[in-house]
């Protein structure tokens, strides 16, 4: 396989970075009692959104779940906004009434966020379908876990996007556990890539821990959509390095997967990969450092900002007509 | 006798059901004790004493869990499905509405199907719009469904005790923030039959008719308005629908005055029903309007203050009470 290309690589150790911080600052505040609010850690996973989101282009559509941090943040949402409607106040990006579940900012192409497990394919393949109604070339990306294979609406959304040939991208993010519920007990599928074929869909089975393989399969599998070649179902093998949402234990989980997970942590792997490319230790402690500064400063805006004026629980219902 | 707590209810009485029938299972998402026996743990320890048959975790597959229990209360037995939150109902409403509530009627009486779908749900956890909706009048709405939600833990084990021994579909809606309330533990066997309301609190000047969170709500703005000398009456619904009419209209012909109160949105809710209802059947006994109270009509927002607003509030119980009693 071609090398990546070193400007592309240091975009995606960029955007992993700018996931990975946000989470850690996201935990250290919520340790620290700073804010009180639900918050899905995406630790260990944050390689996989990056270089989701590195293969796409800026104005391509993006559905995510409560658990998609990483796509927003490395899809380049504005950082003051994304602390905003985390921490519920008037400058969020849904005026703090949508909230760490609901992120949406139409800008950056983060078209739905949705808290309920497995609705974000079909509502995928409406964005698709307008552009492939409309010629204007964007790509869909739609993530979502292994344990949302199995709703109803995984079956459907699959084989309507394929027989439509529509510009989708199906990012299932196999981080092993839905809940409390490991793999092997919620299907006996040897994995969700190979549902593909049962559609005549292309499937890609793929380590997210590894950049050398994760975004090169994330851009073939974007060239593909875009060609008009049809849909592609990307299973990209990753951990949940945290509990289901922060505050949960893991203490279900076996001792075994706990050290799997520690020897497979992407960003050593990611950094040793930088550092064989060239890149220096002050260069990517310098990105990192950059990094922290832009969030400190969003989440001290966001801290001051204004909470939204009680009236808003009226607005946005429907349209106003005056 | 000892007190629990409204998850150790609920846990006792499934337990004890299974105890007695083979045919009660349970089924859902993170049920078993593999998984820490339920996310609010009420089927905790039940995998360990009854079997990964009889406790099964389940796919997320909201379909395939409701359409199994449907088809198993078909073949007879007496399947307990959870939905985790309420809002994904929304997944499943086919196999609820057209099938559960429907087959019993359709089949001209053959098919009965005797299952319960325990869910939970809640405003005031910070869950925002997908995750805390009271969407009981959906069911309400359709015949062929029992409609039952506890307010306290004595009432969640005699409750959920009728629902299984009931022969058509319960859906049984527990609420968040009640699972930790302690009541007196009303002991094994015990039953609170559905279709059966209680006088929560006596009174004679206005009747409150509520259920689940609320009637903790009710309660607390009567006691007050004791003391400014109105005497209000708190009649706990325990099952929305079919609901205990001669009880409520008892009340509200003694009393004159009426107010229903429900977490859920007011539009169209469970209240407008009542009121409708009572509006009806007490006419010359009622000294004004039935009042409604209801969450307000939009999403539930995420924002800790936006979400506080948006629910009822005790001032606003207080407010009725003072406009409906001709106090201002
Ligand atoms: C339809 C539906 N059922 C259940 C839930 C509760 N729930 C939230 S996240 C989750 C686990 C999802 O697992 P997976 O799809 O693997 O995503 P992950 O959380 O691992 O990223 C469950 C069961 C939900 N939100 N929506
Ligand atoms: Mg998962």
């Amino acid at each position: 396989m071609a090398e990546i290309e070193r400007e592309k690589l240091l975009d995606v150790y960029t955007r992993t970075m700018k996931v990975n911080r946000t989470d850690e600052k996201f935990r250290a505040l919520l340790m620290e009692g700073k804010v009180a609010v639900m918050y899905y850690c995406v630790r260990g996973q944050e390689l996989v959104s990056a270089a989701a989101m590195a293969a796409l282009n800026d104005d391509d559509y993006v559905v995510c779940t409560y658990r998609g941090q990483g796509e927003q943040t490395a899809k380049g949402i504005p950082i003051k906004k994304w602390w905003g409607e985390c921490l519920g106040k008037e400058t969020g990006t849904c005026k703090g009434k949508g909230g760490t579940m609901h992120i949406t900012d139409p800008d950056t192409g983060i078209m739905v966020t949705t808290g309920v497990v497995g609705s974000g394919l079909p509502i995928a393949n409406g964005l698709a379908m307008a552009s492939q109604n409309n010629g204007d070339g964007k790509v869909t990306l739609v993530s979502f876990g292994d344990g949302a294979a199995n709703i109803g609406g995984f079956h459907e959304a699959m084989n309507m996007a394929q027989l439509y040939k529509l510009p989708v991208v199906f990012l299932c993010q196999n981080n092993r556990y839905g809940e409390h519920t490991k793999f092997a007990d919620h299907t006996d599928s040897p994995d969700i890539s190979g549902r593909a074929a049962g559609y005549g869909m292309k499937g890609i089975k793929v380590d997210g821990n590894d950049v050398n393989a994760v975004y090169p399969a994330m851009e073939e599998a974007v060239e593909h959509a875009r060609s008009g070649k049809g849909p592609v179902l990307v299973e990209a093998m990753c951990y949940r390095m945290m509990g289901h949402f922060f505050g949960s234990d893991f203490s279900y989980m076996p001792k075994e997967h706990l050290e799997e997970m520690a020897r497979e942590d992407p960003l050593p792997k990611l950094r040793k990969v930088m550092l064989e490319r060239q890149f220096t230790e002050e260069e990517l402690d310098k990105i990192v450092a950059d990094i922290d500064a832009e969030i400190d400063e969003a989440v001290e805006h966001a801290l001051a900002a204004d909470l939204p004026s009680t009236d808003e629980i009226y607005k946005d219902v429907l349209e106003e007509v005056s | 006798m000892a007190e629990i707590t409204m998850t150790e209810a609920l846990n006792k009485a499934i337990d004890e059901a299974m105890a007695e029938d083979d045919g009660v299972f349970c089924l859902g998402e993170d049920v078993s004790d593999k998984q820490g026996g339920g996310v609010f743990k009420v089927t905790n320890g039940l995998s360990e004493k009854y079997g990964e048959h009889r406790i099964r975790a389940t796919p997320i597959s909201e379909t395939a869990i409701v359409g199994a229990a449907v088809g198993a209360a078909l073949a007879g037995q007496r399947p307990i499905c959870e939905i985790m939150l309420m809002n994904f109902v929304g997944v499943c409403m086919d196999q609820i509405v057209n099938h559960a509530a429907k087959l019993r009627f359709m089949s001209g009486g053959q098919t009965p199907c005797p299952m319960v779908l325990r869910t939970t749900t809640g405003v005031g956890v910070g869950f925002g719009g997908q995750h805390s909706d009271m969407l009981e009048a959906w069911f309400a709405h359709v015949a062929g469904i029992h409609v039952v939600t506890p307010s306290n833990a004595a009432d969640a084990r005699g409750l959920m005790r009728a629902s299984i021994d009931a022969n058509d579909p319960v859906i049984f809606i527990e609420n968040i923030l009640c699972y930790g309330l302690k009541s007196e533990d009303p002991g094994p066997g015990y039953r609170v039959p559905l279709g059966k309301a209680a006088i929560a609190k006596e009174g004679t000047d206005l009747s409150i008719i509520t259920y689940g969170r609320t009637v903790l709500d009710a309660l607390e703005v009567a006691g007050e308005m004791e003391k400014e000398g109105v005497s209000v009456e708190v009649v706990d619904l325990r099952t929305i629908a079919p609901y205990d009419e001669e009880t409520v209209l008892a009340s509200v012909n003694k009393t004159g005055r009426a107010i229903t109160l429900h977490e859920a949105v007011k539009p169209f809710g469970t209240g407008a029903e009542l009121a409708a209802n009572i509006q009806e059947k007490c006419w010359d006994s009622l000294k004004g309007p039935v009042r409604r109270i209801g969450g307000t009509f939009s999403a539930v927002p995420f924002a800790t203050h936006l979400e506080q607003a948006w629910i009822p509030t005790k001032g606003e119980i207080v407010e009725q009470i003072k406009a409906s009693v001709g106090k201002e």
